[in-house]
């Protein structure tokens, strides 16, 4: 299974997303630049955190704009797998690969701790190997991280399973409904604010994060054998 | 020489006539010896470019008799003082690079941008050595949190911080916040990088090559900065509101692409030399690199990148717009590197060429409008040796007798007095602002006595720590300053680190006051000996003066920032105590030392006597014992005892794991002073049960003063002192003190 890791201007947390793949996983990982124009050799996409453009507009809003997020389109389209964190998830927002939006948290500023997360939906691409219910520490470091949107979508995501993850206790920034990561209505898309990517190391600090890597592997692994049945291509 | 072109530029005689480069702080018989180095009388731009040059922030002129008296080598030093910053070889080929600077003045004005910029100009120090970034640090002092402005100020530089370093994607992983009225209206705002390289990636600030393009790469130049070095030498004043536009503007979006792409320049092995444009901007970064190889430099000011319309030369020479490098390399290069910046979306111009006449000369409009010795620029301004004076108060403190103090007999309320004043308080306030996790390195977080930072594809790691107790310095600068380093080593020591070296960051009041003077003499004397005892040479550091408000200077505040070598990530220890039942054991001698201390200002409201004492050659045998013991794998939490002294110690170490404690402490003291004394050269341990005898036989072979004092558990605080109990209360009764006394003052 082959990862791309996405590269814009302001990107600062690809090493690491390039690091947990090979790290928990070990499978072929490369950065991709935000100019590219063929993402066709990859399995799975991974939008890393940052300040994208510096993020002075609306976080997310300029990147999604670059080439390479059309490609990203596709790869969704397709059913490749689509894991936004951080900043990548503001862009998957402001893509319209997911819905809702990140806005400034509640306490108005910058906030970097460890946080409990409640695992709402084990069944998408990247929470396979967790158990529905189970709660994992995994940390945030976010200044716009409040997720928004309208009760009509809220509504919508519940109905459909899409809440993927929810703050376990305290909500670090003021999410409705505490949601800290959501999926898109296939399961082959995930954005959340906290950092898988950060929790894969008990040295440094937790492991929470690791099943995620395994969780895409299995999904890819599933994918393939369906796609072997069907007696067609995986893609 | 031409006239620059703006008509409300002063003539080069109204500059002479009337005395107009005393505005740039240059004296009468400075102004003397400019014109005997030109042969001539300068023009504008000419005494401007000279002005800050011969600045404190630049030049040292009033610190650099006191910087020549510390070690700056070491086997390990592979640069000290003089470039962008210090590095130390850590093996492997690997080496440390790390530097701390102030922006004192300018977070005194405009906080956000002050602090950030302060962040951005460190950074730039390590990247322009070729060395990738790793961690920042920062050291900050401000007046008493009950202050509106105080308030105002400590919430946006910590902002300025986060904003610049979050953003850069390089994590804060430690530092320090002190509150005291001595930093009222002037704060302290250090920042500290940490960077590493390999040893054949050095890169050095030298224009080589005569004949060689010079290369500007960044933002384009604005009017902001314009003459920030000036403005960091002189005494904040009702005035220095109206000098803001001397504060520049960052942005770390800019810096992050102008780190990456000159990281790849440099990987790619066609720079010849290379500088940040830091304090002084244009003018001080080609008048080093072309000092430093021994040449000149022309500068065609028309090819510089302008952000605004009609800039003079002498504006574009002193702004100190950030983000901005300058770099040499062979003409035959220059399409290569062009490219690598194009592709980070950067646009790199041309701006000079390499000579070989030793001079600066400035091309603008056609016309030479600057034209200077560039010896005299680097290597000429005049040094001074400041006349120095005992203070009064010094002298007085010597009879104060800080055992005179009625006994303090509730030492529960003591002890939350002492953890839930602002300066020892939990600091998370601060640090959950900060990204400190970037780059998933960072073993300990925020927090600890240390720092530490793994280091990829290795069993090593880096130990990190700023330290200074302003207060110790200012009651003895000399014993304060050896306090300083010591302490530094210390934390290294408790997180499982050798300590390697450190760079300095020098905040005193004015030098032209002789009492000032005396506390930098005295305070270098101080630090430049415990450097030598212990081992860890200056490799590089900054000097901030004329830090003063209207009640007089700040506290001698000497920051000492630290790395240390962890030898195995199994080394790496937390001062936290981990499990129920662990034994505790006090090493080192308390005594009756509560002169400068936290509850002394706490619980007294003063500050006077003498600060404790300090004797290298113990110090020096704790550390080897307590890293010994902790490469032995016998330390389950280490913790420096400081501030606070062994009550705070004992607390601090619960908190992290909500663990109490029950311990009784043999002392032939009163029990105020035995559990809140500071005395130097302690530290805490706690070991496993089935490793406590070990710990306590290698402790006694070691020559170490140990004592047991009991064991780690339970949900209570108890310490006893010859078996009375003098602290006993619920370890959270403690902790919600420690916990919201910063959060609660910034609401």
């Amino acid at each position: 299974m082959k990862f791309a890791v996405l590269v814009f201007p302001g990107s600062n947390c690809d090493i690491d997303m390039l690091k947990a793949v090979e790290d928990t996983i070990q499978q072929p990982v490369d950065y991709v630049w935000h100019t590219a124009t063929d993402l066709s050799e990859y399995d799975a996409i991974l939008v890393p955190g940052g300040f994208s453009y510096g993020d002075y507009l609306r976080c997310g809003a300029i990147a999604q704009l670059a080439p390479v997020m059309n490609e990203v389109r596709k790869a969704a389209e397709q059913g490749k797998f689509v894991l936004g964190v951080c900043n990548g998830f503001q862009i998957l927002t402001e893509a319209g690969l997911l819905p809702g939006a990140l806005i400034r948290n509640n306490s108005l500023k910058f906030r970097c701790h460890p946080v409990e997360l409640k695992v709402e939906n084990a069944n998408t691409a990247f929470t396979n190997a967790y158990e529905e219910g189970e709660v994992v520490t995994i940390p945030i470091a976010h200044g716009e991280g409040n997720f928004y949107c309208d009760d009509e979508t809220l509504a919508k995501l519940k109905a459909n399973n899409q809440i993927v993850f929810r703050y376990n206790g305290d909500n670090p920034n003021g999410s409705v409904a505490g949601i800290a990561g959501i999926c898109n209505e296939r399961g082959n898309v995930v954005g959340m604010m906290p950092h898988p990517e950060r929790a894969v190391s008990e040295l440094l600090g937790s492991t929470g994060g690791a099943r995620m890597f395994a969780s895409v592997l299995n999904a890819f692994a599933s994918q393939a054998k369906a796609g072997a049945a069907n007696g067609a291509g995986a893609r | 020489m031409a006239q620059t072109t703006a008509a409300k530029e002063p003539t080069i005689e109204q500059i002479a006539d009337q005395k107009i480069y005393k505005q740039f702080g240059v004296s009468d018989s400075e102004y003397e010896l400019i014109c005997q180095f030109l042969g001539r009388k300068p023009n504008y731009t000419e005494i401007g470019v000279f002005s800050v040059m011969w600045s404190e922030h630049c030049a040292y002129k009033n610190s650099k008799p006191l910087l020549r008296r510390f070690p700056t080598t070491g086997p390990r030093v592979l640069m000290g003082p003089g470039e962008g910053a210090g590095i130390v070889d850590i093996g492997d080929n690997q080496a440390v690079v790390f530097k701390i600077e102030s922006h004192n003045h300018p977070s005194a004005v405009e906080p956000y941008q002050g602090a950030a910029t302060g962040v951005g100009g460190i950074i730039r120090d390590i990247f322009s050595m070729g060395s990738r970034p790793i961690a920042l640090l920062n050291s900050l002092r401000f007046g008493k949190l009950d202050n509106d402005r105080v308030r105002y100020l400590f919430e946006h530089v910590v902002s300025g911080i986060a904003g610049y370093g979050n953003c850069i994607g390089i994590p804060t992983v430690a530092g320090e916040v002190m509150f005291d009225e001595a930093y009222e209206g002037n704060p302290l705002v250090n920042a500290m990088c940490v960077g590493l390289i390999d040893h054949d990636q050095i890169q050095r600030g030298v224009a080589k090559g005569v004949g060689n393009p010079v290369f500007y790469v960044g933002p384009a130049t604005g009017r902001d900065g314009i003459h920030g070095a000036t403005f960091a030498s002189e005494d904040l004043t009702a005035e220095s509101e109206a000098k803001r536009s001397a504060v520049q503007v960052g942005d770390p979006f800019m810096e992050k692409l102008v780190m990456e792409a000159t990281l790849e320049l440099i990987a790619s092995g066609i720079v010849l030399g290379i500088q940040d444009m830091g304090a002084a901007g244009l003018t001080c970064s080609s008048a080093e690199m072309a000092s430093k190889a021994g040449n000149g430099m022309e500068l065609y000011l028309d090819e510089v990148p302008q952000r605004e319309e009609g800039m003079t030369a002498y504006e574009m020479m002193l702004s100190e717009s950030q983000e901005r490098m300058l770099f040499v390399t062979e003409p035959q290069h220059e399409e290569q590197a062009k490219a690598i910046f194009e592709r980070w979306g950067l646009h790199c111009a041309k701006v000079g060429k390499v000579t070989d006449d030793g001079r600066l000369r400035l091309f603008h409009k056609g016309e030479q409008v600057a034209d200077m010795p560039v010896k005299a620029l680097v290597d000429d301004c005049p040094v001074y040796n400041k006349p120095s004076k005992v203070p009064d108060y010094y002298l007085k403190n010597g009879s104060i007798d800080t055992n005179r103090y009625e006994q303090a007999t509730d030492l529960n309320d003591a002890l939350k007095k002492v953890l839930g004043s602002p300066s020892l308080a939990s600091k998370e306030w601060v640090y959950s602002q900060y990204d400190y996790q970037v780059r998933t390195s960072t073993a300990v977080v925020p927090g600890s006595d240390a720092a530490v930072v793994t280091i990829r594809g290795t069993r090593k790691a880096l130990a990190m720590t700023t330290d200074c107790n302003g207060r110790y310095v200012y009651l003895d600068p000399e014993v304060g300053g050896k306090i300083a380093v010591a302490e530094a080593a210390r934390n290294i020591v408790c997180s499982g680190g050798e300590p390697l070296a450190i760079t300095d960051n020098l905040n005193f009041g004015s030098p032209e006051k002789p009492e000032v003077f005396w506390q930098m003499e005295k305070a270098v004397d101080g630090m430049a000996e415990a450097c030598r005892f212990l081992e860890t040479p200056v490799i590089g550091g900054n000097v901030s003066l004329y830090n003063e408000n209207a009640k007089g200077a700040i506290y001698p505040t000497p920051v000492v920032g630290m790395v240390g070598l962890v030898h195995d990530i199994d080394h790496i220890t937390t001062q936290e105590f981990k499990q129920a039942g662990d034994v505790i054991f006090l090493l080192g001698e308390t005594k009756a030392e509560i002169g400068g201390s936290e509850f002394q200002y706490a619980v007294h409201g003063l500050t006077e006597g003498r600060p404790p004492e300090l004797d290298l050659e113990t110090e020096r045998r704790l550390h080897k014992t307590v890293l010994g013991a902790i490469q032995q794998g016998l330390v389950a939490s280490a913790h420096d005892l400081s501030e606070g002294g062994l009550a705070a110690a004992l607390a601090e170490s619960g908190f992290g794991r909500g663990l109490g404690a029950t311990v009784n402490f043999e002392s032939n003291l009163r029990p105020d002073l035995a559990l809140f004394s500071e005395s130097q050269s302690r530290v805490l341990l706690s070991a496993k049960p089935e490793q406590a005898e070990s710990l306590a036989a290698y402790l006694e072979a070691q020559g170490v003063p140990a004592q047991k004092l009991g064991t780690v558990g339970g949900d209570r605080l108890t310490i006893s002192v010859n078996g009375h109990a003098a602290i006993d209360a619920p370890l959270n009764e403690f902790r919600k003190e420690w916990k919201e006394a910063i959060p609660c003052r910034m609401q």
